[in-house]
């Protein structure tokens, strides 16, 4: 169900591990199937099981035990933005809520024209740039003022 | 960059350059210069970790371990693979300095991370990175890239018969991984749920083999240690709390960011060059080690000095050095809901008083921070706190349960005060106020 | 020894033990749920904290090693505190919903809370709700709020059933045990569950809601459906069994049952129960009285033998009927002046018949399966057909990585790590082994000329290494070593093989009595196959169902539908009997019965019945008496089956020993082991090989009719096996349906590519009604297109 491409990546990152222990990779694997996909699909996590010789199950709890591995369809893009305290108390919560009236979107849900989802976050390591948020899971934003919000909206518009 | 100031750096020192984390970069500031001469002489494993205990290093993750003690642990004659993992899965709300460490010396954790395995007989090492910082994920695997070509990590290192294959392991989204044991079920491709020690990494760590996991600052620390000597490395600090350390402060200060600091700085000091509370508001109160550590009120922090020692005689941690910088503006049932959120969905679900406690804990301060308060509340929250603290299986109980009865100890009042009259102190509006969001442009 | 005090009690505990391990030793009880002794430790459940001194957080007692001179306090106030606050936070989210719980009465949750638990909690928040799953027909998880999340279910799945079926995902208190995407659990071991989980979460679901706990009067008794004999027991209520658990034996099933044993009552209580005798008179079938009935059947016998002499009767039995009615039958036909008597209903060749010194048997205790640290296993479809015994072999890797090597004829998942594993065809089983017989007799230096032409193989060379490097060896046949038509050569080989190896030899057993069939002397004088080839003018069909249970159906059925007469001792209304036979007599079911089985061990079981027959169904030992009585053969004025049973040993020279084992077991020959290849059998010109697997749920006429093991993957409807190459060169493609044939038996099967047949062979399965009608289960088969 991957493309070769995804498949080549796979074999990438099982290459890390002593030979005895491909399932190792099944968190870069299942991270590399949501990229391809948008989203991860059970068939997807079945495949990724599948392919490092693991049960499907074992591949499912690690999926659901980490935060970043999306379970269902988010907008093309997805803002994580943390609110813990360190963020909070530089603008976290704020730049939540103004999210939030721009997009017209709660936290966990998706723009009618599945641009954006909006994920309330747990602490990315990052507070000394708070407020901070993450774009696609890749992307880390600091210091995100209504300004420089603006203008990542603004950029994912185009 | 958000390495904000130093006194005596020896981690961010020479950073200034805008390819500092380039290999390039790194020799020129004299980085495997210690790798070549330890592999060259062929100094002996003890010796090495001799000048870690000299020094006095301990562990930057948090715990605060002698370093040079844990890598003795290691079983050197045992035969078979063993390894050496570096943990950079930093997300303790507050610790923002390893991510820095990667973004702009990576090369120093990977020599460090070499001359850690050829001291304690690893042939095989991860660096463990968080989730949500996946550029500096990919900043690690190129900088492995450079070392690899350049013969710092591979097979027969530099011609020697030492070899040590090094990659990185990105993380998903979990702080528990932070905990070296789940950590090292992350890497197997588990859940990252903690083990049950005894037994310790260093008989049964990955794979069920002989491991050492160090924090990325520990490892960074390495070679300039090899370079100025265990001794010297100590001097720069106080006794029992040997060198530099990073310093990560948030919250509501004029600037926010790492700091480099001799450990024993005087708290004021460090306020001084965060240039102060930001609109000059009052100090109310730090939490000095990260969210885990409890809070301690603006008037016993400002007495400390910057090392585990003094932090701990006030009665909270070092941790991992991050200050989180609380003034007037803040409403400390609201601070403590954030956090106890935070160790509610952190949690692993794995041992009963902390699957169940801290999800209580946080359903009761959810409850008065929205004005459902209830007399007794408070015991029962103290109760919960005391029922997690020393019960679990690893320390994300314990973390879970310092704050609430910190909060509670120092700010009861304020608790008091939602509860009886179903509000806060702070007026909804005005809440978070202290974050200047919406003055940040002016 | 380690010298440990618990609550001031000094007791000597072995080396390695935990706190917990110590104070049982020491009979203190420690709380505990996550802790169970044959899983590994989680110590997540935090029950069993205790005090020990100098330690200054109360301690796991499951986790924590007992040290010498060690102090532990289990009921300190330090560990009181901590146990009832673990009881309170495992109550928050729970629904204590006790009243309506299956598992009220037997709850660790329950009474422990009694224990530990205070009256009344703090907790004034909403609960947790878990969404309940479905999960199959065999265990419900419809409440999975109850569930304290201890996890011993994801651990007997991936440590003891070999199969990860559950886990627990997300995290926190979102934390739930969960199949993945709601697919069933159907391990052939995953009824375990039910006893694993402490809990109400993982409940039976044929048994939800039917009775609760307290009303059940349980009956001690043995399972009648595989070679270990688990012992069992039988919970009956208001004249039904109503639930069978395992009971614990660590010799024989541990604290395990396999579904097989677990949920084969539920056919007991059912419509297709034969309630009343039977005859066809005049081509219609009537309800009729035991005594006409049995005077039937003796008229039939008498009139048979008076007329055709007595070798023209026959019978076979099932090699699960009891010690007692297999020699209360035989015992019958020496009366009419026969020895025509079998219960090997699924064997082929019978060349070794009269060499054998004793009865063929596992060559070992069951218990010490786990110590072996190198097995060659040849001929089985070890998981299905050995599920207790393929448990302990896992336990054998897990524990000590022993070296399982596997020469079989299918590529079936073992759910165990092997140590080399070859596929070949039936026919090819004797070279396969004929080669590792000639690697060990190369490097031992014994000149083995038979063997001479015998290919090397890689193979052989690793099975020939890992069987000389270890101690404790054994080799092992399965049952397509025993059915297969060279079954006798093999088990020279396999005998010459363990004397150049210094590895045990032995079999894992047809059937629950296979081993006491043999002590009796069963089959001396003729055999299954003589009887059914040569047709014979009446059978007595005892236990079975002939088209299903025997190694040629179609034989069979042409020789029954020749015979005079045809009697079939049955629990169950049998419907294709209604065109062969004559009478039906209603047959007690083995929860109905006493007797006795012998084990694949060795053990002799003896077991009293549970409840009354169904209907005017009887124990089988009473029918032969009255059958006998009615034809006035003399010495069955028997008042007990344990007056049977001595009589049966004694006849047969067998003694039981104080631990209970019969005397008489022996995997030798009388002979020289002859090591000539016979010459493969002439494949017909476009014959593929038959390979026939027993499902595990086609095994017996009970199984067959528990309609929750019906329900499961493992009872899908038998297909046409075959892998491309050979499915290439039949030009057929898969999806077809196809015409199976053995000489004039058809079976109209779906095909499925199967890469793991091996070239030539095409892999049907026996035991069900859909290839009732073809014959040798090894034999040459041929595949039509419609």
């Amino acid at each position: 169900m991957f493309t070769p491409e995804t498949l080549q990546k796979f074999d990438r990152e099982i290459a890390k591990y002593p030979a005895e222990h491909q399932c190792s990779a099944v968190m870069a694997c299942l991270a590399l199937a949501q990229e391809e996909i948008g989203w991860l699909p059970p068939e997807a996590i079945e495949a990724v099981a599948h392919y490092l010789a693991m049960p499907p199950i074992a591949a499912y709890e690690v999926a659901t035990f980490y935060s970043m591995y999306d379970l269902k369809p988010v907008g093309k893009y997805k803002l994580t933005v943390c609110t813990n305290l360190p963020c909070a108390l530089s603008g976290g919560v704020h730049a939540a809520t103004y999210l939030k009236e721009k997009l017209g979107i709660g936290f966990n849900e998706t723009t009618p024209d599945g641009k954006f989802t909006l994920v309330e976050g747990e602490c990315m390591g990052s507070c000394g740039y708070a407020p901070v948020m993450l774009v696609n899971n890749r992307r880390m934003c600091g210091h995100m003022t209504p300004t420089a919000i603006d203008a990542l909206l603004e950029e994912c518009q185009s | 960059m958000s390495i904000m100031g130093a006194i005596n750096p020896v981690l961010t020192a020479g950073l200034d350059g805008d390819k500092s984390w380039r290999l390039q970069d790194y020799m020129a500031r004299g980085g495997y210069a210690m790798l070549k001469k330890v592999l060259a002489e062929q100094i002996p494993a003890e010796t090495i970790v001799a000048a870690i205990k000299a020094s006095v290093l301990r562990g930057r993750g948090g715990a605060g371990f002698p370093t040079g003690l844990k890598w003795s642990f290691m079983p050197h004659s045992l035969s078979g693979d063993k390894y050496i993992v570096c943990n950079t899965d930093e997300g303790e709300p507050g610790t923002f300095k390893d991510r820095d460490l990667i973004h702009y010396n990576p090369h120093a954790v990977i020599e460090g991370m070499a001359i850690g395995a050829y001291a304690i007989g690893a042939n095989r090492g991860y660096n463990y990175i968080h989730g949500e910082i996946w550029e500096l994920y990919k900043r690690f695997e190129e900088a492995l890239d450079e070392a690899r070509n350049a013969g710092f990590i591979g097979q027969s290192i530099l011609g020697s018969d030492f070899s040590f294959e090094l990659f990185a392991h990105h993380g998903y989204g979990a702080y528990i991984c932070g905990e070296e044991t789940a950590l090292l079920e992350s890497i197997e491709g588990k859940k990252g749920q903690p083990r049950f020690k005894p037994p310790f990494p260093a008989s049964f760590g990955l794979y069920g083999r002989p491991t050492t996991v160090n924090n990325t600052e520990t490892l960074a620390s390495i070679p300039f240690i090899m370079q100025m000597g265990g001794e010297a490395f100590l001097n720069l600090g106080k006794p029992n709390n040997g060198g530099t350390k990073l310093f990560s402060v948030s919250g509501h200060v004029n600037r926010p960011g790492n700091y480099e600091l001799p450990m024993g700085t005087p708290f004021a000091t460090l306020m001084e060059m965060c240039g102060g509370m930001r609109g000059g508001r009052k100090l109310k109160a730090v939490i000095p080690g990260g969210s885990s550590s409890p809070v301690v009120p603006a008037e016993t922090i400002m007495k400390c000095t910057l090392d585990y020692d003094s932090i701990s005689k006030a009665g909270s941690m070092l941790g991992s050095g991050a200050v989180i910088v609380m003034d007037e503006t803040v409403c400390m049932v609201k601070a403590l809901e954030q956090l106890s959120r935070f160790y509610h969905e952190e949690s692993c679900g794995q041992c009963t008083p902390c699957r169940e406690g801290t999800g209580w804990l946080y359903d009761i301060v959810h409850r008065i921070e929205a004005g459902e308060g209830r007399a007794g509340d408070l015991e029962i929250l103290l109760r919960i706190s005391e029922n997690i603290a020393g019960r679990t299986v690893c320390a994300l109980g314990d973390a879970a349960a310092m704050p609430v009865e910190s909060f509670v100890r120092h700010f009861r009042d304020e608790f008091m005060y939602h509860i009886e009259h179903k509000t806060c102190l702070v007026p909804k509006e005005a809440q978070w106020a202290g974050s200047d969001f919406y003055c940040a442009e002016a | 020894m380690l010298e440990i005090e618990i609550n001031g009690k000094k007791a000597e505990v072995p080396e390695g033990s935990t706190i917990i391990e110590a104070a049982q030793l020491a009979g203190v009880y420690i709380p505990h749920f996550c802790y169970h002794r044959k899983l590994s430790i989680a110590a997540s459940c935090r029950m069993c904290l205790v005090e020990v001194e100098k330690a200054a957080k109360p301690l796991p007692a499951c986790a924590t090693p007992a040290t010498n001179g060690m102090r532990v306090f289990t009921h300190s106030a330090l560990a009181v505190k901590a146990q009832k606050s673990v009881m309170e936070f495992l109550l928050i989210n729970h629904p204590l919903d006790c009243p309506i719980c299956d598992q009220g009465g037997e709850c660790q949750l329950q009474d422990l809370a009694v224990g530990y638990g205070d009256t009344k909690s703090g907790f004034a928040e909403k609960k947790h709700v878990t969404e309940g799953k479905s999960a199959g027909p065999l265990v419900s998880m419809r409440e999975m709020s109850r569930c304290i999340h201890c996890t011993r279910c994801v651990r007997f799945g991936q440590e003891i059933a070999g199969v990860m079926e559950l886990g627990m995902a997300y995290r926190s208190t979102h934390s739930e045990i969960t199949t993945f995407l709601g697919r069933a659990i159907e391990s052939e071991l995953s009824g375990n569950l039910v006893d694993v989980c402490p809990v109400g979460a993982l409940t039976s679901r044929p048994f939800r809601y039917l009775a609760r706990s307290w009303e059940l009067v349980g009956h001690r008794s043995v399972s009648p459906h595989d070679s270990i004999g688990a012992n069992i027991t039988v919970q009956t209520k208001a004249g039904r069994v109503m639930r069978v658990l395992p009971r614990e034996n660590d010799e024989v099933n541990e604290c395990w049952l396999t579904d097989k044993d677990r949920f084969s009552y539920t056919a007991l209580h059912t419509e297709e129960r034969l309630t009343k005798p039977m005859l066809k008179q005049g081509g219609k079938w009537h309800e009729v009285s035991w005594n006409d009935a049995l005077d039937y059947v003796a008229h039939g016998l008498k009139d048979i033998a008076a007329n055709a002499g007595s070798d023209a009767l026959a019978a076979l039995a099932a090699p699960w009927a009891t010690v007692e009615e297999l020699y209360l039958l035989r015992k019958l036909m020496r009366g009419l002046g026969t020895d025509n008597v079998d219960y090997r209903l699924r064997r082929q060749d019978f060349s070794l018949d009269g060499k054998y010194v004793g009865a063929s048997w596992l060559g070992m205790k069951i218990a010490d399966v786990r110590h072996l640290d190198s097995i060659l296993i040849v001929g089985s479809f070890l998981r299905k057909d050995h599920p207790l015994l393929t448990q302990r072999l896992r336990h054998a890797v897990q524990k000590h990585h022993a070296e399982i090597n596997l020469i079989s004829v299918t590529d079936d998942d073992p759910k165990l790590d092997l140590y080399t594993r070859q596929n070949v065809s039936p026919a090819g089983l004797p070279l396969a082994l004929a080669a590792v017989v000639k690697e060990v007799a190369q490097i031992r230096g014994v000149a083995l000329p038979e063997l001479a032409f015998v290919p090397e193989s890689e193979i052989a060379k690793w099975i020939a290494a890992s069987l000389l490097r270890v101690k404790h060896k054994a080799i092992l046949f399965g049952h397509v070593a025993e059915q297969v038509g060279t079954a006798g050569f093999l088990h020279q080989l396999g005998l010459k093989l363990a004397e150049l190896t210094g590895a045990t030899f032995g079999f894992l057993g047809e059937a629950a009595n296979s081993v006491g069939g043999q002590l009796l002397g069963l089959g001396k004088e003729t055999n299954t196959r003589q009887m059914f080839a040569n047709p014979h003018q009446a059978y007595l069909l005892f236990g079975f169902e002939p088209e299903l249970d025997c190694a040629n159906p179609a034989e069979a059925l042409t020789a029954l539908k020749g015979a005079k007469m045809t009697a079939l001792f049955t629990p169950f209304k049998h419907a294709p009997a209604l065109e062969y036979a004559d009478a039906l007599l209603p047959l007690a079911a083995f929860t109905e019965t006493s007797g006795t089985y012998v084990n694949i061990e060795g053990r002799v079981q003896s077991f009293a019945g549970a409840l009354s027959p169904v209907g005017e169904a009887r124990p089988g030992w009473k029918i032969l008496r009255v059958l006998a009585n009615t034809l006035n053969v003399p010495g069955f004025a028997f008042t007990g089956s344990e007056e049977v049973l001595h009589e049966a040993w004694q006849e047969a020279g067998v003694s039981v020993d104080a631990e209970g084992f019969a005397s008489g077991l022996n995997n030798n020959l009388a002979v020289t082991p002859a090591l000539t290849l016979p010459p493969p059998e002439e494949m017909p010109e476009g014959a593929l090989e038959r390979i026939a697997d027993v499902p595990i749920y086609f095994t017996d006429p009970t199984v067959r009719r528990a309609a929750p093991l019906q329900e499961t993957s493992s009872a899908a409807l038998p297909d046409a096996r075959v892998c491309a190459a050979t499915l290439a060169r039949l030009g057929i493609s898969a999806g077809n349906t196809v015409i199976v044939r053995q000489g004039a038996g058809t079976a109209r099967l779906a095909v499925a590519v199967d890469e793991s047949v091996p070239e030539g062979c095409l892999r049907v399965a026996a035991g069900h009604p859909l290839t009732s009608a073809l014959g040798g289960m090894f034999d040459p088969v041929f595949v039509e297109r419609v």
